[in-house]
């Protein structure tokens, strides 16, 4: 399982590294997404830091879900699907892998949205880097959890428009739970609670993924 | 007289709904040569991929290199089966070498094998380009090298002469040939089947998802 997963994981990678739409794309949308968003609650409001964790973790959410189909569609292409299906690999090592690709790829996004966030709705830097910790894992668990809903609607008409439907309320706890420990990071207060949520649903979401990938991949 | 690689009693597979196959009886030898013909829409690619593990079957009886199609998980199947679709079938955004080596190390063959079958396909100076910049010709024939690399028991060929040139196609005659005298079996369906009655193969005619007299 753990030999396909790092190779998965390479694989997925190495495309993302040659096509750059990570770089080209995701990144930019990401940006342009948090100024509108600074922009739409207008010069007091954006400045005033309090809102800025959630405007950095809905914006994360909109980007994940573009690298979530993004993820899915490069196994989807046609007669793609059959031959890898050929290579016969396991389902939880292809899960795992292609969940690692994806919390890499979230963690570089999620690193200049944070920096987006210091610029653009003017965070302090300190209370941001305490963020960081928090931020990782809550992508990690992204990662898992849209790994797992990407493989749900891939195989289904219109997966672009029904990942959003279905992914977006699973990750409403990730949401929460990332803007709780953000804003206790910058503005002092209890972090262990959200600490405890967001591991709870990366472990979740780690075994159901391992569990059920093989069956939604044969769906 | 030997096993055969492929045993199928009233094979049944429905999808959606609708019937697929609708009760095909087969049996093919171990190095044998298949052409499975007939209209569109009459089962030949579904009958490839219930080959190959890729669909359900949905009631009767399927054997395929000694294992149960009607029993679980058909990952040890898929692994002994080379699958050539209508499609490119591969990673677009990868290299010709970055999908070989994807598919060798899936495979647990060696990558001494990669440099060989570059070379067999005539693609040894493409190795490094990204495989969606290829020529449709090209993308068959890294399709191929994917399968020589494979070494794969069954050989399951869907239109395999789609996109290839005259020359493509002599080579891939050869090919065939080569493939079959190392003990390989293969099953392909063809529109142009005088191009493959220079092989020898098998005819088997499907109409309806039924195997019916040629």
């Amino acid at each position: 399982m753990i030999a396909v997963a790092w190779l998965v994981a390479r694989k997925d990678l190495a495309i993302e590294l040659r096509s750059r739409v990570l770089l080209w794309q995701v990144v930019p949308f990401g940006l342009l997404a948090l100024l509108l968003a600074g922009l739409a609650l207008g010069p007091s409001l954006a400045g005033h830091s309090s809102s800025a964790p959630g405007l950095f973790y809905l914006v994360t959410l909109f980007t994940a879900l573009l690298m979530v189909a993004r993820s899915q569609a490069v196994e989807h292409t046609p007669g793609t699907r059959a031959s890898v299906a050929t290579l016969g690999l396991d389902p939880a090592g292809v899960f795992l892998g292609k969940s690692f690709a994806l919390m890499i790829e979230l963690w570089v996004t999620g690193l200049v949205l944070l920096a987006g966030t210091v610029v653009l709705l003017h965070t302090s830097l300190v209370g941001t880097v305490h963020a960081l910790p928090s931020v990782l894992l809550a992508l990690g668990a992204l990662a898992c959890a849209g790994t797992l809903y990407g493989a749900l609607t891939a195989g289904v008409d219109g997966p672009a428009t029904l990942l959003p439907v279905l992914a977006l309320p699973a990750f409403a706890p990730l949401l929460v739970a990332g803007e709780r420990s953000f804003s206790a990071a910058l503005h002092g207060g209890g972090l262990w609670e959200w600490w405890v949520i967001v591991t709870v649903t990366l472990v979740g979401y780690l075994a159901a993924g391992i569990l059920l990938y093989g069956v939604l991949e044969e769906s | 007289m030997s096993t055969p690689v492929v045993r199928l009693r009233n094979a049944v597979v429905v999808q959606s709904h609708f019937p697929l196959l609708s009760g095909v009886d087969l049996d093919l030898e171990p190095g044998s040569l298949t052409l499975l013909t007939g209209p569109n829409g009459a089962g030949k690619t579904s009958l490839l991929r219930l080959l190959g593990g890729l669909v359900p079957l949905t009631s009767g009886e399927a054997t395929v290199l000694g294992h149960d199609l009607s029993g679980g998980d058909a990952r040890w199947l898929r692994r002994r089966v080379g699958w050539l679709g209508h499609e490119a079938s591969f990673y677009q955004d990868l290299t010709v070498r970055q999908n070989l080596v994807f598919a060798a190390r899936a495979l647990e063959r060696p990558l001494e094998a990669i440099n060989p079958a570059l070379e067999r396909v005539g693609l040894e100076a493409r190795g490094d380009v990204t495989t969606r910049l290829l020529s449709a010709g090209q993308r068959r024939r890294v399709a191929l090298a994917w399968l020589l690399i494979r070494r794969a028991e069954l050989w399951l060929l869907d239109e395999p002469y789609a996109s290839l040139d005259d020359e493509g196609r002599v080579f891939f005659d050869q090919l065939l040939a080569d493939v079959q005298a190392a003990g390989a079996t293969i099953v392909m369906s063809a529109h142009d089947p005088l191009r493959s009655l220079t092989l020898a193969p098998t005819l088997i005619r499907l109409v309806g998802g039924r195997v019916v007299p040629s």
